[in-house]
C-alpha cells in the first residue's frame, strides 16, 4: 500500500486532502464529520473579527446540463465569535491529534495579528492559513486580496506573524494580480514556512437577463464575488507551475482550485502542490467524495510504483517549458478512424470554418476525410470529434530533428520582416477569399438548413 | 393475456391508452436538448420529410429560447405538435440521429419538438401572422393535415381561404385515425385552434363537398381549389359473411374509438386482418381496450409485413399474437361473428399461394379488418379532366401539386396514396407555393 501521509512544511496529515478554508469548514462539527469521512485535514473558515452576511450568497456557471461548472460566493469571514471557533478547534483536536488542523487568519492591526495567532496556538492549531486572497468585501476593508495584492504590506504582515508563530505559517495567494511569484516571493521574504493558492477569482458569474442585475442577486442589486470550482483548475494549475518553477519562491505549495476528484489533485501535485485543498466540490456532492479521491490516488500511485506523495510532487514540471523552448520540428497529423465515426461532421465544420480548411467531405459517406498537406496538426477536430479515440493525432515526422524558437533566433532564422519569407503560413495552402462568395455557402449551412429558401425539392409521394 | 382490464371510465381509459411520447418539463428537455451534438448537415434534418432544421430548435430550447425553438418547427411544418407525437421517429429523425452508430439511445427528437410547440400553443403566444390581402382566394377541401397546412401557407401569402371539412372536428385522421396513446384529441385540437388564430383562415365543417353542383359553386367563386381530401372507408374484402354484426373495418373503428374512448366495446377474441401500421393500431388498440385474446392474421410471412418493426412490437408488447401464412375465405357465424375461415398460405417466387385442403376455422367473437383504404374516385370523377392513376391516386406535379385539371391542386394521402401526417404537411405546404406561383403569372 502507498503512503498517502504528508508532512506539509511540519504540518502532518494523514493524507493530502485538506478541506479548503471556507463553509465546509466553518464548525467542529462539518471538520470532525469530514475528519470521520476521511479527510486528512481542515483549514478553518477564516478567523477574524466575525462578520455580517448578506442573504443570497451564491451563484452558479451551468454548461447545458451540468450544473456549477463554476461557482461564485460574495460570503465573507467567519460570522460566529472567535472564543466559539477556538472551543472547537480545541474539541476538534482532542479527538483527532492526528489530522491537520490549520487556522485561516485575517485581521487588521500588529495587536490583532499578534493575539488571533497566538490564542489559535493555544487552541491547538497545527499551523496558520494568512488569507490574503478575499477578493470582496473584505478588501474594501483593506484586508484579503486588498493584502495580497501588495507584496511590500504582504511582506510586512507575514513578519508580524512570525514574530509569535510557533507553529507553521501558510500564505493564501490571491489570483488577482498579474504575477503571483511575486506576492509568493514577499511571503518567503516575511519569512513564511509555504504558500497555498489560488483564492477565489474576482468575477461576476452571470447576469439576470429580466432583472438586469447580477448573480447572486440581493434585493434586486449583486455585486463581484470570488469565482472558484471545476471551471478554475487550469488558472490554478498555471500558478501553482509558476510559484513552484520560480527560482526565488522555493516554498511547499498547498494546490487549491477546482479539485473535484484524484485526477485533479494528481496533477497540481504533478506541478509541485504537495497538499491539496476542496471547497466547491465539497459544497456541491459533500464530505463523500473523499472515498473517491483517496481510492483513486492510492490507485494511480500503485499503477505508477510510487510509494509516497512525495515522488511525485513536481513531477511534470521539467516538461513545461516556455514556448520557445518547444521542438518545431514535431508534427502530428490528423487521422479518422473511419470505423469508428458516427458521420456527425463536428471535424469537418470546425476545420472548416475555425480551422485549416483540411477536411472535406466525399459525396456518398458522412466520414470526413483529412487533406493531410493541408493539416497542420492543430488537434482541433480530435477535441470536438464525440467519439473517443476516432480521431488520433499521429506523429508523421520521423523524430530525429529538434529545433526550437530560440535557436532559430539565435542562428537568425526568423520572420522579421511583415512579408518575410520565413513566415509559417507562407507556403502553406490558404483558399481564395472570393471562393467563399455564395457558392461555398453550403460549406456552413448545408442542404435543408436553407429550405424555406425554396431550394429543396417537393418530397416524392410513397 | 389480458394485460388491460375494459376501461369503464375516461380515467381508465386515459390509463389504458397512457402517451407513448408524454410531455417533457423543462428538467428533461434541458437534459436532452444537452445531449444533442449539433451535427453538421444533421442527418436527422435529412430524414425529416418537412426538413426541419432540428439542431436549431434544439439548441434553441437548450439556450432556454423555446419560442425561436417552436417557430423554427413551424416554419417548416404547420403539424409540428402533432408531428412530434405521431411520427414514426424510428425511422425518420431519431433513426438517423448518429448516436445510433455508436449503439447510444437516439436524441429524443420528437419529444423535444412538442415540448417546444406545446408551451407556445398553451400560452397563445403570436408567432405568425397572414400577409396583407392579395384579393385571390383558394378553397380547401378537407381539413386534415393537408388542408390545414395548405390553408396555413396560403394565408401566409395572402389569400383569403376557406376550408370545407366533412366532419365536425379539423385535423382530419389525426384525431379520427391516429392510435389514442400517440396524440390526444385534447392535443391534437388545441393546435389546429392554434394554428387557425394564428393565421385566421375560415373553417365550414360539417360541409362535406359532395356533388358536382357545390364543386361547380367553388369553381366559380375561388381562384383555386385544394384537395387535401385523403383516403376513403376500409376497402371491402368481398368474402363471405363479411356484413356479420362485430366485422367491422379498422378506419371506422379507430374513428369510433377516438371519438367515443372507453364507451367503445370490443370483443373477447378479435382477429385483426392486415399486416400493415393500421393492422397493428387496431390490434394494440382492441387488447388495451381489454379484448382477453388478440390475433393478427396476415397472409404472407411476419418479415413480410408493411407495418414498421416498432409498430409490431408495440403490438405484441401488449400481448397480441401472430397468424402468418393465412388467408381469411369466409366470416363464419350466425348473425354476430363466431369466427374466420382461413386457409393457409404458402409466398414462392414472392406469390402467395393457398395450400389446398389446409382450411381452419379460428374462432373469435370480432373480426377487424385492416386491408387498406379505398381512393375517393367517385368523389374525384366528379372533377372534370383530374387525371387518377393506376392506384386511384391523384396525379400531380411534383414540384406543384398541380392536377391536371389546373384549377385543382393536391397533396397528401389523396395524392401519395398513404403516407404519414408529416408527409402530408410537408407536401401542402410546398403546394401552396405552387399555387401561389400559378396564381401569380
Ligand atoms: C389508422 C391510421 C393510423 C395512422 N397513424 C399514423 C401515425 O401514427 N403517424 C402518422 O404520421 N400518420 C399516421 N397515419 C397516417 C396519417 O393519418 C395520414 O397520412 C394523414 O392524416 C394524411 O393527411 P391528409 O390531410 O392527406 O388526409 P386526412 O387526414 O385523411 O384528412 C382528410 C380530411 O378531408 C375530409 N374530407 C374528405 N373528403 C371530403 C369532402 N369531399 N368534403 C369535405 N371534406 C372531406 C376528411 O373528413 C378529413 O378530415 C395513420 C393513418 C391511419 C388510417
Ligand atoms: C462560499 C465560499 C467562502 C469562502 N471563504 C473563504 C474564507 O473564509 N477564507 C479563505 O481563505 N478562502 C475562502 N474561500 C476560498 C476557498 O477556500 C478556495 O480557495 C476556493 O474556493 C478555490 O477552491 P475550490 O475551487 O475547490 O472551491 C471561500 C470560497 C467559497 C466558495
Ligand atoms: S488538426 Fe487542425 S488543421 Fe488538421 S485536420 Fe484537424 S482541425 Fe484541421
Ligand atoms: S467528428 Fe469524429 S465522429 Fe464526427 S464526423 Fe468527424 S471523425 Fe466522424
Ligand atoms: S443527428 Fe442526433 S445528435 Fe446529430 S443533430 Fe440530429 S439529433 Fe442532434
Amino acid at each position: 500500500m502507498p503512503d498517502l501521509s504528508i508532512n506539509f512544511a511540519g504540518i502532518k496529515s494523514p493524507n493530502p486532502f485538506w478541506l479548503a478554508s471556507a463553509p465546509p469548514t466553518n464548525s467542529g462539527y462539518q471538520v470532525m464529520k469530514a475528519f470521520d469521512a476521511g479527510w486528512g485535514g481542515a483549514v478553518w473558515k477564516t478567523l477574524g473579527v466575525p462578520v455580517v452576511n448578506v442573504s443570497s450568497r451564491y451563484g452558479g456557471v451551468n454548461y447545458r446540463d451540468k450544473r456549477l461548472v463554476g461557482f461564485n460566493n460574495i460570503e465573507l469571514i467567519s460570522d460566529r465569535p472567535l472564543a466559539d471557533n477556538l472551543r472547537e478547534i480545541e474539541e476538534v483536536k482532542k479527538r483527532f491529534p492526528n489530522h491537520a488542523v490549520i487556522a485561516s487568519l485575517m485581521v487588521q492591526s500588529r495587536q490583532e495579528w499578534h493575539d488571533i495567532v497566538r490564542q489559535s496556538q493555544d487552541a491547538g492549531a497545527d499551523g496558520f492559513e494568512l488569507n490574503f486572497g478575499c477578493p470582496h468585501g473584505m478588501c474594501e476593508r483593506g484586508m484579503g486580496s486588498a493584502v495580497g495584492q501588495e507584496p511590500k504590506i504582504l511582506q510586512m504582515i507575514v513578519e508580524w506573524v512570525m514574530e509569535v508563530a510557533q507553529k507553521p505559517v501558510i500564505v493564501k495567494l490571491t489570483p488577482n494580480i498579474s504575477d503571483i511569484t511575486e506576492p509568493a516571493m514577499a511571503a518567503r521574504r516575511g519569512g513564511a514556512d509555504a504558500i497555498s493558492l489560488i483564492n477565489t477569482i474576482q468575477s461576476i458569474v452571470g447576469v439576470d437577463i429580466d432583472q438586469f442585475a447580477p448573480y447572486p442577486i440581493v434585493d434586486g442589486k449583486g455585486t463581484n464575488g470570488g469565482y472558484c470550482g471545476p471551471a478554475v483548475k487550469p488558472i490554478a494549475l498555471n500558478m501553482v507551475k509558476n510559484c513552484a518553477q520560480h527560482p526565488d519562491v522555493r516554498l511547499p505549495i498547498s494546490g487549491i482550485g477546482g479539485i473535484e476528484n484524484w485526477r485533479d489533485a494528481v496533477e497540481h501535485i504533478l506541478l509541485g502542490a504537495s497538499s491539496v485543498q476542496v471547497c466547491t466540490a465539497a459544497m456541491h456532492f459533500g464530505f463523500g467524495i473523499i472515498r473517491e479521491m483517496t481510492s483513486g490516488l492510492e490507485q494511480y500511485m500503485v499503477d505508477k510504483g510510487f510509494n509516497t506523495i512525495y515522488d511525485f510532487v513536481g513531477k511534470a514540471l521539467p516538461n513545461v517549458l516556455p514556448w520557445e523552448q518547444l521542438n518545431m520540428k514535431y508534427k502530428v497529423t490528423a487521422n479518422i478512424h473511419e470505423e469508428k465515426c458516427i458521420g456527425c461532421q463536428l471535424c469537418y465544420t470546425a476545420c472548416e470554418d475555425g480551422a485549416h480548411q483540411a477536411i472535406r467531405l466525399n459525396a456518398g459517406t458522412r466520414v470526413p476525410e483529412i487533406i493531410e498537406e493541408n493539416c497542420v496538426g492543430c488537434n482541433l477536430c480530435s477535441l470536438v470529434c464525440p467519439v473517443e479515440d476516432c480521431i488520433t493525432m499521429d506523429r508523421t515526422d520521423d523524430g530525429t530533428q529538434h529545433l526550437t524558437w530560440r535557436e532559430r533566433t539565435e542562428a537568425g532564422d526568423v520572420p522579421v520582416e511583415f512579408n518575410d519569407e520565413k513566415a509559417g503560413g507562407r507556403h502553406h495552402w490558404v483558399p481564395e477569399p472570393t471562393a467563399a462568395l455564395g457558392k461555398e455557402r453550403h460549406k456552413t449551412l448545408p442542404g435543408k438548413a436553407r429550405v424555406l429558401n425554396g431550394e429543396t425539392e417537393v418530397p416524392a409521394g410513397v | 393475456m389480458a394485460e388491460f382490464s375494459t376501461p369503464t371510465s375516461e380515467q381508465e381509459f386515459q390509463l389504458n391508452f397512457a402517451q407513448l411520447k408524454p410531455h417533457m418539463n423543462r428538467t428533461e428537455a434541458l437534459y436532452e436538448s444537452s445531449r444533442c451534438l449539433f451535427c453538421f448537415d444533421a442527418p436527422c434534418i435529412k430524414a425529416c420529410p418537412s426538413g426541419i432544421d432540428i439542431p436549431q430548435f434544439i439548441r434553441q430550447i437548450n439556450s432556454g429560447n423555446e419560442t425561436g425553438a417552436a417557430r423554427t418547427i413551424y416554419e417548416a411544418n404547420y403539424f409540428g405538435n402533432a408531428c412530434g407525437k405521431v411520427c414514426p421517429t424510428e425511422v425518420l429523425c431519431e433513426g438517423a440521429c448518429v448516436y445510433n452508430l455508436q449503439d447510444v439511445k437516439p436524441i429524443e427528437i420528437g419529444r423535444l419538438q412538442s415540448y417546444a410547440t406545446t408551451k407556445v400553443i398553451e400560452s397563445g403566444k403570436k408567432l405568425f401572422g397572414p400577409r396583407a390581402d392579395n384579393g385571390k382566394s383558394v378553397a380547401v377541401i378537407g381539413a386534415g393535415p393537408a388542408g390545414i397546412s395548405a390553408a396555413c401557407e396560403l394565408r401566409a401569402l395572402g389569400y383569403a381561404v376557406d376550408v370545407f371539412e366533412a366532419k365536425s372536428q379539423p385535423s382530419g385522421l389525426t384525431v379520427y385515425g391516429v392510435a389514442p396513446y400517440k396524440i390526444t384529441n385534447e392535443e391534437a385540437l388545441a393546435e389546429m385552434a392554434y394554428l387557425q388564430a394564428q393565421f385566421g383562415y375560415n373553417t365550414h365543417f360539417n360541409s362535406p363537398i359532395n356533388s358536382r353542383g357545390k364543386l361547380a359553386e367553388l369553381e366559380n367563386k375561388y381562384d383555386a381549389i385544394f384537395l387535401g381530401i385523403g383516403l376513403g372507408r376500409t376497402n371491402e374484402l368481398g368474402l363471405p359473411g363479411e356484413d356479420k354484426i362485430n366485422c367491422t373495418g379498422a378506419v371506422e373503428f379507430i374513428a369510433e374509438l377516438r371519438q367515443h374512448h372507453h364507451e367503445v366495446a370490443v370483443g373477447r377474441k378479435v382477429i385483426v386482418l392486415g399486416g400493415g401500421n393500421t393492422a397493428m393500431d387496431a390490434a394494440s388498440e382492441s387488447a388495451r381496450l381489454g379484448a382477453e385474446q388478440v390475433v393478427l392474421a396476415y397472409r404472407r410471412g411476419k418479415d413480410e409485413m408493411g407495418a414498421y418493426e416498432f409498430e409490431y412490437d408495440l403490438a405484441k408488447g401488449v400481448g397480441v399474437k401472430g397468424l402468418f401464412n393465412v388467408a381469411p375465405v369466409e366470416i363464419v357465424g350466425n348473425g354476430y361473428v363466431a369466427g374466420v375461415r382461413f386457409v393457409r398460405t404458402e409466398t414462392t417466387d414472392g406469390k402467395v399461394q393457398e395450400i389446398a385442403g389446409s382450411e381452419f376455422v379460428e374462432p373469435c367473437d370480432m373480426v377487424i379488418k385492416a386491408t387498406g383504404q379505398a381512393k375517393q374516385t367517385e368523389f374525384l370523377s366528379l372533377i372534370s379532366g383530374l387525371k387518377l392513376d393506376g392506384k386511384g391516386r391523384i396525379v400531380a406535379d411534383a414540384h406543384t401539386g398541380q392536377t391536371s385539371n389546373p384549377k385543382y391542386f393536391a397533396s397528401g394521402d389523396a395524392w401519395n396514396g398513404g403516407a404519414e401526417v408529416v408527409n402530408a404537411a410537408a407536401e401542402a405546404k410546398l403546394t401552396a407555393r405552387g399555387i401561389h406561383a400559378y396564381l401569380s403569372k
